[in-house]
């Protein structure tokens, strides 16, 4: 197996997700606030749009030197100007994974993976959902699962993260059927089905923004 | 729409609310509204805060019998903890503040943490919840009954009792008492344009309305061809009465979305008082007005309040607020 070379997460791979993550979220926000209108409150865009835009600018200001502080400065940031749910679950993610690293200087996929995790856990439990109630854990679950298996394998940092992003998509396109219980479209009932959940969008694209930020910096 | 852009529309509306109410301190860049003079000496601060388009709600409740501070977000987003943080800050006096949280995912959770880093400041706080919709009947695998219109009477009521001086324990009692006590039913006619979005956030044809709406511009549950001010109010009524079952006289509350007229919503507050009356409820205070408003939303809700001799009492109590005055 041609095994691409390994990239390392440290606090500059993370710094480029975050500029990779804002340029996305600046593209895609209308589609996430058109996503939002029918099922949501027509914000969820320009929510994650102002957050990250801010986040980049506040974090690349005095950047942390590891990437367990990125995490959690990101996270900080995201509580402090994101408002709505997003702002709290997110920076709740990301705070979490970053405390999860601690002050290690760099590391694997296989740590990265548990940072994750730790932080989907955080997530989970701060919002009450669970796999299939039609939320941003309908992506992330998936992508998680997806990391264990390429670890297993014994996949690169790259290869791990590219199973990620496709299983994170794939997760928020089956939201589509699903009946929300959580979050405003749970208000919906019924007429919530049909409609792709905007939260677990936005989580497909961070988890993406990480597979891109690995195949650059192996390339 | 009436604005700049997109980006500075609540900034732009608190620099205007800053000039025509001097006897509010209004800090745009922290958006914070706060009571001229706050913290006022012995008495529990009152903290609210929710995202902006409900108009007058919160910041128009701010002042004398009501709330302290009000804590606005983006538009239908709720406020960042930092927020309600700075206000609990500014109106303790040392006996406590009550937040005052409406039942959305988001602020609950911006609530929450808010509650936590104040009480790592020293503040003591106590919460309660806002949920009085009826529209939300599956509470099990919903995020809840949502708070509506309840919200008014809540921080009328709690407001009225911190003005008096009651201490931090009783007037979070009082607040759940009134929510518990309160229940709410929203029509639209029209869906609600964001500024994010510069159109409607759904789609409500001419001749149809949309009951069991909440005050977000999300749909509700059930699509009807147009009916009657007369009919709406029968189910409206129905809604809330079959919920609360009161056996007391209520406070009633005939709210208007936004964008309709006083002249249909004085109609249609005749109309609820009359179905109200038929189902051998009475009716001890009514408030008709735009006060818990969804941007340009057509429509109205109905919200009842059964009260007690004491509630009653606090409702007539003094109030003086950019929207709701009476007594001073």
């Amino acid at each position: 197996m041609n095994a691409l070379p390994d990239a390392p997460v440290d606090a500059s791979f993370l710094l480029r997700w975050l500029d990779t993550s804002a340029t996305v979220l600046d593209r895609e926000a209308n589609r996430l606030t058109l996503l939002d209108s029918p099922i949501g409150d027509a914000d969820h865009g320009t929510n994650m749009r102002r957050g990250f835009i801010a986040a980049r600018t506040a974090v690349g200001q005095e950047p942390p030197d590891t990437p367990g502080g990125v995490l959690t400065a990101i996270g900080r940031h995201l509580i402090s100007t994101v408002g709505g749910a997003s702002g709290p679950l997110y920076g709740t993610l990301l705070r979490r994974a970053g405390k999860q690293l601690g002050d290690e200087p760099a590391v694997g996929a296989e740590r990265l993976r548990d940072a994750l995790r730790a932080g989907v856990d955080g997530v989970a439990q701060l919002g009450g959902a669970a796999a299939g109630d039609k939320t941003m854990l309908d992506a992330l679950l998936p992508a998680l699962d997806a990391m264990d298996t390429a670890l297993a394998g014994g996949g690169s940092t790259t290869e791990v993260l590219d199973a990620a992003a496709k299983a994170a998509a794939e997760g928020a396109e089956a939201t589509t059927p699903l009946r929300a219980r959580k979050g405003r479209a749970s208000y919906l009932g019924d007429r919530s089905i049909g409609h792709q959940d905007p939260g677990a969008t936005s989580s497909a694209l961070l988890v993406a923004a990480l597979a891109d930020t690995a195949r650059e910096a192996s390339a | 729409m009436l604005i700049n852009v997109p980006e500075t529309v609540v900034a732009d509306a608190l620099r205007g609310i800053a000039i025509a109410h001097p006897e509010l301190t209004v800090d745009v860049e922290r958006r914070v509204i706060i009571r001229r003079g706050a913290p006022y000496e012995g008495k529990v601060g009152l903290v609210s805060g929710g995202g902006s388009g409900h108009e007058p709600l919160h910041g128009g409740f701010v002042g004398r019998g009501m709330l302290t501070a009000a804590c606005p977000g983006e538009v239908f987003t709720s406020p960042v903890p930092d927020q309600m943080v700075r206000a609990a800050a500014a109106v303790d006096s040392g006996a406590g503040v009550l937040f005052i949280v409406k039942n959305y995912t988001g602020d609950v959770l911006n609530f929450d943490m808010a509650a936590e880093l104040a009480e790592d400041e020293g503040v003591q706080v106590a919460k309660v919840l806002v949920n009085d919709d009826v529209a939300v009947t599956d509470s099990l695998y919903t995020a809840g009954r949502r708070g509506t219109g309840a919200t008014l009477f809540v921080e009328k009521l709690a407001g009225a009792a911190a003005d008096e001086g009651a201490p931090l324990d009783r007037v979070a009692s009082i607040a759940r008492q009134v929510n518990e006590a309160s229940r709410s039913f929203g029509v639209a006619l029209s869906a609600c344009s964001t500024p994010a979005k510069g159109g409607p956030t759904f789609d409500l044809p001419d001749g149809e309305l949309e009951l069991g709406i909440g005050i977000h511009g999300e749909p509700g549950r059930e699509r009807r061809a147009m009916m009657t001010s007369g009919e709406i109010a029968d189910v409206a009524v129905d809604a809330v009465v079959e919920d609360l079952r009161p056996e007391a006289p209520v406070l009633l509350l005939v709210n208007g979305m936004g964008a309709t007229p006083l002249l249909e919503l004085y109609g249609f507050s005749a109309e609820v008082h009359r179905a109200l009356t038929e189902r051998k409820v009475s009716v001890a205070r009514t408030l008709v007005g735009n006060y818990v408003t969804s941007l340009d939303m057509a429509g109205a809700s109905v919200t009842i309040c059964q009260a007690d001799e004491e509630l009653l009492r606090l409702w007539d109590a003094p109030v003086s607020t950019p929207a709701l005055r009476w007594g001073c």
